[in-house]
Order: structure tokens, then C-alpha cells, then sequence
């Protein structure tokens, strides 16, 4: 199927999906709905670089935060237009401040990319095993830096302060998830484009036997510069709007395990080699977590999550979408 | 017929180890020469450093008239040097006939622009036929026997369209008629024009095949010349060949 | 201007005997990194397993945490070779160590924080000991025990396994392994078996390290996380497998710990190790005394 009908049919869905969570008029299946659908963008960028190119990213929660950090930024340098720029400029800034959450999408996007680029050089000649303990390491010292920056509200948090209503559509979460999902639409047009294409194939090959690859002509560097790019701004991009989901935001729930953990473990759960794979992870694991949220405690929660990751990884390398391709070609060879 | 490929003093260690000791070789545009010596005579670290694979300490290597010191591996593919593997390194992930892509999009693709996709198809057949594992082209590498993975690593190299072909071990547990076939194949590149080192144990075939030997023991070039000739001297008598 | 020597020489010393307890941390990764090539980064949730033992054992029956660290050392040794023959059958076996293996250690690093987490909550715990408290004072120079004992037992500790390594059969056959796995089967060793091996003792070290860790400071179950970098950069700085290069990049990131600590305040150490990291991989990849 060719991208742009695969992208019309994936946006009808998404439509659909809206408008059957409209009926209810429940505002909690927006507000659960939403980590659902971020979960999907999450799970999809970790995958480009981590299921598709092979290269493990335990820092996930690091591109998350900064996305959503410099949406705190930008929205603290709005409110603060008066203070910070000198009285000439003030009207200028005040014209487009304070930046719409598709704008900061994009900036929280291009930041992330940057960052995921600048640790990608540094690390990426090394081997794979090296850059996923650097990505650990940046995790923490992205914290660290966070937590030490006033501006932003440093340890105690930062404010931001959610509009009521968004015009024509109802409640402003009704506009946040919408915006999520489509933003879950973009990224999985994204990773299936990219899986089909040239740039898949170099992907692949990398993944497979990156010596190889570059004997055949696969500038590896490049490609795997590329894939950390992506990947972090994709990150970048679902983290933008979580300041105005949470409304109070604290560097502990920004750069929160579970993010690590649950970028990791949707994947690989679901399937790393296709976009299908963090789809159905991120659909069942996260289904199951907003339900063990309210029944069992979150830690519990997150226990589960980490034993079913041992014991797939263990028991069921290629996901669920491993097995079933597996039990698919047995039968297809009987 | 100038020199395609000229190695000078080159040098390689591991360590405290020496694994190259200063190798000189001139290999011409249409050569076909073979490479032998001992099991760990550096027979493929010299190879690994010629394509890139590893870096030497000292020394030049040039490729179609250019320096290709510090150049990546991926680079000097691009110039037009393929190797084979010693040990299969297949993309397990694909399949036989998108292993063989992978050469065309990144190599072929950039010498002489994108492919159209019935051109690669057809190409990756072509391929796979010349080394008989046409029928297999949508199986995965793990379905291969070992000698059949050797194939596939040929036909990848091959799918660089190289301008020159380093052969390593391609034929090791080959039956004598899949020996024959691959020499008939190699001789035929070359008389296509693709310039040919084959690194190979099995004498029969390295006679047959070379117009000049050339023979490494523990990292140092001991012999480079007429095939008859170099059987005959008694230092590679005495190292290699006499058991 | 009083440029205020004492305290910095304070800091050089405090950063020297942290460095010391360092190098212990990453001799455990060393074994684990450097010579079998397991990239074990579940390595810290061990040491902080340690120091939470040290603590139950400490505060119900009073036992002195080094003696406990030795109590339970044989027990780390064979949960190592237990975590070692898992990750073996499931991942060395078939060939699948890099994505799989991360995937494993970054789990079971997880659910021990997790674990440590609901049985103990996200206060932070500390031990009693009679040498936690009192400083040595020598001239401007003070020595705070509680840094002193565990930096002398690390570079014990640093220093026995040393010996195991280069004296033994086991040790010279670990490092063995570590280069060339046929050879050691034709002298008719199973390389499975000293891998088992190698792997238990590296997480034995860990008991010790996490009974010394809580004698220098209070521990919560996310403390593991900061030392991941910590070591890496480490055993990055050092080369990898140089037990000498460690010891030398561990006593270095120490004292810039401390300095940037002392004189900067304790919230950006974290980030020193990092900037370690950045430097060595920007201008010399193979470390120190790397090959």
C-alpha cells in the first residue's frame, strides 16, 4: 500500500477513534487516552533507532523531558515578556507569545533532534553496548541539569497553567489528545515509510551485521546519526505538550523510570522489526497499566512491566509479532 | 595495464602483536592473483585493511589512483573494492534477495543513480542464479547450509559491481563440481573486466586459477610470482605447502 | 585574595579516598565488561542490594557491614553464576547478546529498584558503625573514617582480586577467555564454566562494594542510577580491562568529584562524570592506558 493512501486510511481511523471517545462524555478516557496515544509516538521513535537499527536507548525519559522543558521555557519567557526583554522589543514578542502547542511541538522536536544528534556524534563511533550505558549516563545528567536550573522551576517544578476550554471542540484535554493523536498518526507514517524505504534497508543491514554493512557500502555513521536524530525529536515532539496535560511539572515525573522502561518494553514486547510491533505493545501494555494504575498500586505497576520484559526477551526475542509470524511461516511450509 | 591496487609497507598490530609486518603488493587492472599462506598469516586482516575494515598503523594503500588511507569502509566500496567475508556475515534479518540489495541501494546506487525497482529484482535474480541459489531468493539466511551462505557472501560482494573482487574463502567445503562452478564464475568476471584476489586453501583451485600467487606467513610477504614458480620454492615449501 | 588551601587539599584527599571505593565499583564491571564482554548494567542494583542488606542485618542484629558484606559474598557469587546461566541460555547461546542482553540487564536493574522500592520505600537508609563518626586529623588534613575504612578495604579488595586474576589458574584462565575462547578449550577448560565463574565473582564484588557504599553515604533505591555513569566512565578513562588504568581514572574522577563538589556543591556530581565521558570519547576513545 502506498504511503500517502496508508496515511489517509490511518487519519480516517484516527477520526473515528475521536469521535467514538466524544460519546461517552467522559473526560477521563481523554485524560487516560492521552498516555496512551503518547506511549504510541514513544514507543515508535525508541523503536527506529532501537528495534530498527539495533541501537539501544536507555534514555528515553531524557528526550521526553527536554521536550517538555523547553515548553516551560517558552511558556515562562511568555509570560515573563515584560521582565526579560528590553521595552522596545516587548511588543514585538507579545504579538506571537504565548506560542500555540503545535508551534512548541516543533520547536520541542527540533531541540531533541539537536541533542540526539550532538550525543549521537559523540558516541555512536563507539560500539552499540557504549552508546546505550552513555544514553543512561545523559539521563542523569540531564536531570541533574535540569534540577539545578531556576528558570524552568528547578526541583520544586513549574506551573503551567491549562486553558479551560479550546473553541469549538469542548474541554482543552479533548484538544490535547487530539493533537497527541495525530502526532501518534505522523510517527507511525513515519516508521512504516521509513522501514519500506532505501534508508530501512540501511537500517537493517546495520542491525543485522553493521561490519557488513559498511563493506557494502552502508555509511554507517551517517545512517545511525540519522536514526538517533529522528528518534530523540520524535521524543522530543510527545513530550512537548505534557507540561499542559499535567499542568505542574516536576523533573521527577518528567524524567520518570516508567518512561524508560515502557519505551523499551512496548517494543519489544510487541515486535521490533516493524512499526506494527510498538503499536500493539504500547496497545495492550499501556491498556493494561491504566487499568493496574487504578486496582493495584503504580509501583506494582511497574514491576509488571519490568518482569514481562525479562521474560519476553527471554522467552520471545522478536515480540509478539515474532510469534506470530513464526507460527504463520510454519503453517505457510506444511 | 596500470596498477588498480598498490599496497606499500603496510603495517598492522594488534597489541604487542604484529600481525602485518611491511606488505608490499601491485595488483594490475584484470589480475587475477591468489593469496595464500598459513592459518593466521594475516591473510585477512591484510584484506580487512585494504578495504577498510580495520586501519593500518604504516603504510599506504592505493586504489584506482587514489590514497585511500584513513577512507571508511563504506567509502572505499563506493570506489569500487568488494570483499567477501571469511566467516558468512549475512544480513539475517533479510532475505537472500535483499541481502543482495542492500550493495545495490548504497554502492551501485551512488556510483550510477537510483535503480528502478524492476532493474534491482531482476538484478538480485541474475545474481543469485549465477551462484545457484535462485530457488532460495525469498528464504532467510538461516535456512542456508554453510556452503550455501559462502554463495550468498559471493553474490553480495558481486552486487557492489566492483572493480575489484576479493574472494575469502568463498570455496571452503565446496564439492569438487560447486569448486568448478565458482572458478568458471570468477574467471568469467574477470574476463568481464573485474580485477580478482582469491584467498583460498585449496591448491587445485589457486593454480588454476591465478596468473600470479602471492604467499603470507606469520605477516610477511615470503613469495609473489608465476604460480609454478612459487610452488616450487623451497621457503614456501617450507612453511606451507610441505607437510 | 585567600585563595583557602586547606580546602581544597581536604577535597583532593576526601576525592582520593572516594576514588579508591570507585575503583572497587568498577573492578566488578571490568570483570564483567572488559574480559567476558557481558554488558552487565544491572551491575549498580547489586551494589545498592548489597547496601541494603548491610542495612536490615545492621539494624536487627547489629552485625558490622564490612563483616556482613563477607557473610553474604558467597551468596552474590551464586546469584551471579545463577544470572550468568540464564543470560547464557537465553542470549550467548543463540548468538543475540547485544539488543537481548541490554534488554535483560536493563530489566533486571529495573525491577530491583522497583522491588527495593516497595519493601523499603524511597527513604534513605543508613548504618551505625563505630567508625562512622570520628575523623584522623593530620595537620590540615582531615580524614573521616567512615571514608577512610571503606577506601583501605576497596583497595583490599582491589588488590585480592589482582591476585586472583594473575595468580590463579581460574584468574589467568578468566583472562584467558577474555582473548581467545578456543584456545582455552583445547587446554581442555570449559569456557562456559569460567564464565560462570568470572560472572559470580564480579557480582560477589558487589556485596562488598555495597556494604562500603553505605558506610560513605545514606542510600535510596535510585542511587544505583547515578553510578552507572560513574563507572563507565571509568572503566572508559581506564581502557577497558586495565585494572591499573582503573584504579588511576577512578582515584582521578574522585578528586574532580570532590573539587567540583566542594567548591560548587554536591548537585552537579553526577554531571562530572559525564563531562569525563564526553572529554575521553572526544580526544582519546581508547582511554588512558587503553589498547
Amino acid at each position: 500500500m502506498r504511503t500517502p493512501l496508508f496515511l489517509l486510511i490511518a487519519l480516517l481511523v484516527a477520526g473515528v477513534i475521536f469521535l467514538l471517545m466524544r460519546l461517552p462524555d467522559m473526560e477521563y478516557l481523554f485524560v487516560a487516552g492521552y498516555v496512551i496515544v503518547q506511549y504510541i509516538v514513544l514507543a515508535t521513535a525508541w523503536n527506529i533507532l532501537g528495534g530498527y537499527t539495533g541501537y539501544v536507548n536507555f534514555g528515553s525519559a531524557a528526550f521526553f523531558a527536554i521536550g517538555a522543558y523547553s515548553t516551560v521555557a517558552l511558556v515562562t519567557v511568555a509570560n515573563e515578556i515584560d521582565e526579560l526583554m528590553p521595552a522596545s522589543l516587548a511588543p514585538f514578542f507579545h504579538l506571537f507569545m504565548p506560542l500555540p502547542i503545535p508551534v512548541l511541538i516543533v520547536i520541542g522536536g527540533m531541540v531533541c533532534g539537536i541533542v540526539g544528534l550532538g550525543m549521537g556524534y559523540l558516541t555512536l563511533r563507539l560500539r552499540g553496548a557504549f552508546f546505550a550505558i552513555a544514553t543512561l549516563a545523559m539521563a542523569v545528567v540531564l536531570q541533574t541539569l535540569v534540577v539545578n536550573w531556576e528558570f524552568v522551576g528547578g526541583s520544586s517544578g513549574a506551573y503551567i497553567l491549562r486553558p479551560g476550554e479550546f473553541p469549538g471542540l469542548g474541554s482543552y484535554m479533548q484538544y490535547l489528545f487530539g493533537l497527541m493523536l495525530l502526532l501518534a498518526v505522523l510517527a507511525l507514517v513515519a516508521a512504516r515509510t521509513i522501514e519500506r524505504s532505501r534508508l530501512g534497508y540501511g537500517f537493517a543491514a546495520i542491525r543485522d551485521d553493521e561490519l557488513a554493512a559498511e563493506a557494502s557500502g552502508v555509511p554507517t555513521l551517517r545512517l545511525k546519526l540519522v536514526a538517533t536524530t529522528l528518534s530523540g525529536a520524535l521524543m522530543g515532539m510527545a513530550g512537548a505538550p505534557f507540561p499542559y496535560y499535567i499542568g505542574y511539572l516536576q523533573p521527577q515525573s518528567a524524567f520518570g523510570l516508567e518512561y524508560a522502561v515502557n519505551s523499551i518494553a512496548m517494543p519489544m514486547i510487541g515486535g521490533t522489526t516493524t512499526w506494527v510491533g510498538p503499536l500493539i505493545g504500547t496497545l495492550l501494555l499501556g491498556t493494561l497499566q491504566q487499568v493496574a494504575n487504578v486496582t493495584i498500586s503504580s509501583a506494582v505497576n511497574l514491576l509488571l512491566v519490568g518482569l514481562l520484559l525479562i521474560g519476553f526477551v527471554i522467552v520471545a526475542p522478536n515480540g509478539l509479532v515474532g510469534l506470530f509470524e513464526d507460527r504463520w511461516r510454519a503453517r505457510g511450509s506444511k | 595495464m596500470s596498477a588498480l591496487l598498490h599496497v606499500q609497507g603496510l603495517s598492522k598490530r594488534f597489541g604487542g602483536f604484529v600481525a602485518l609486518n611491511g606488505i608490499d603488493l601491485e595488483v594490475r587492472t584484470g589480475e587475477r592473483i591468489g593469496l595464500i599462506g598459513p592459518n593466521g598469516s594475516g591473510k585477512s586482516t591484510l584484506v580487512n585493511c585494504i578495504c577498510g575494515t580495520l586501519q593500518n598503523e604504516t603504510g599506504t594503500v592505493h586504489f584506482d589512483g587514489h590514497a585511500v588511507d584513513g577512507l571508511a569502509a563504506h567509502e572505499r566500496t563506493h570506489r569500487g573494492l568488494a570483499r567477501s567475508f571469511q566467516l558468512p556475515r549475512p544480513f539475517t534479518s533479510l532475505s537472500l534477495a535483499d541481502n543482495l540489495k542492500i550493495p545495490m541501494f548504497y554502492t551501485v546506487h551512488k556510483r550510477s543513480g537510483p535503480l528502478h525497482a524492476d532493474n534491482i529484482d531482476a538484478r538480485c535474480e541474475e545474481l543469485l542464479k549465477m551462484v545457484g541459489l535462485d530457488s532460495k531468493a525469498r528464504h532467510r539466511p538461516r535456512d542456508l547450509t554453510q556452503v550455501e551462505m559462502r554463495k550468498l557472501e559471493l553474490a553480495r560482494a558481486m552486487a557492489a559491481e566492483p572493480k575489484l573482487l576479493i574472494a575469502d574463502e568463498s570455496m571452503a567445503g565446496l564439492s569438487h563440481s560447486e569448486i568448478e562452478d565458482i572458478l568458471a564464475l570468477l574467471v568469467r568476471l574477470n574476463e568481464g573486466g573485474i580485477t580478482i584476489i582469491l584467498i583460498e586453501h585449496i591448491m587445485s583451485a589457486v593454480m588454476s586459477f591465478s596468473q600470479r600467487l602471492v604467499v603470507l606467513v606469520t605477516g610477511k610477504k615470503i613469495a609473489d610470482g608465476k604460480p609454478e614458480d612459487v610452488v616450487r620454492d623451497p621457503e614456501v615449501v617450507r612453511a606451507y605447502l610441505g607437510q | 585574595m585567600d585563595f583557602p588551601f586547606d580546602l581544597l587539599i581536604n577535597a583532593i584527599v576526601a576525592g582520593l579516598l572516594l576514588g579508591g571505593f570507585y575503583a572497587a565499583v568498577t573492578a566488578g564491571i571490568s570483570i564483567s565488561f572488559g574480559m567476558l564482554d557481558i554488558v552487565n548494567i544491572a551491575h549498580p542494583a547489586f551494589i545498592i542490594l548489597g547496601s541494603y542488606i548491610a542495612y536490615i542485618l545492621g539494624i536487627s542484629l547489629g552485625i558490622d557491614p564490612i563483616v556482613t558484606s563477607v557473610i553474604v559474598l558467597p551468596l552474590f557469587f551464586a546469584l551471579g553464576c545463577g544470572i550468568y546461566q540464564v543470560y547464557y541460555l537465553a542470549f550467548e547461546k543463540r548468538g543475540q547478546e547485544s539488543l537481548r542482553g541490554l534488554a535483560f540487564f536493563f530489566g533486571v536493574l529495573f525491577v530491583t529498584e522497583v522491588v527495593l522500592i516497595l519493601v523499603f520505600g524511597v527513604d534513605y537508609r543508613y548504618v551505625e558503625a563505630p567508625y562512622i563518626g570520628p575523623n584522623l586529623r593530620l595537620g590540615m588534613i582531615d580524614l573521616p573514617l567512615r571514608m577512610l575504612v571503606p577506601c583501605v578495604a576497596a583497595l583490599i579488595l582491589f588488590g585480592a582480586l589482582q591476585l586472583l586474576i594473575t595468580r590463579t589458574f581460574t584468574g589467568r584462565a578468566i583472562m584467558a577467555v577474555s582473548q581467545d575462547q578456543l584456545a582455552l578449550q583445547l587446554m581442555a577448560a570449559n569456557p562456559v564454566n569460567i564464565k560462570r565463574i568470572a560472572f559470580g565473582a564480579s557480582i560477589a564484588t558487589a556485596a562488598v562494594a555495597g556494604a562500603l557504599l553505605i558506610i560513605i553515604q545514606p542510600v535510596e533505591p535510585s542511587v544505583g542510577r547515578e553510578y552507572i555513569g560513574r563507572v563507565f566512565a571509568i572503566c572508559v578513562l581506564g581502557g577497558l580491562g586495565s585494572m591499573p588504568g582503573t584504579l588511576i581514572a577512578a582515584m582521578l574522577l574522585g578528586v574532580v568529584e570532590s573539587i567540583t563538589s566542594t567548591f560548587y556543591g554536591p548537585s552537579w556530581s553526577p554531571a562530572v562524570a559525564f563531562g569525563f565521558l564526553l572529554l575521553t570519547l572526544a580526544f582519546r576513545p581508547s582511554g588512558l592506558l587503553g589498547r
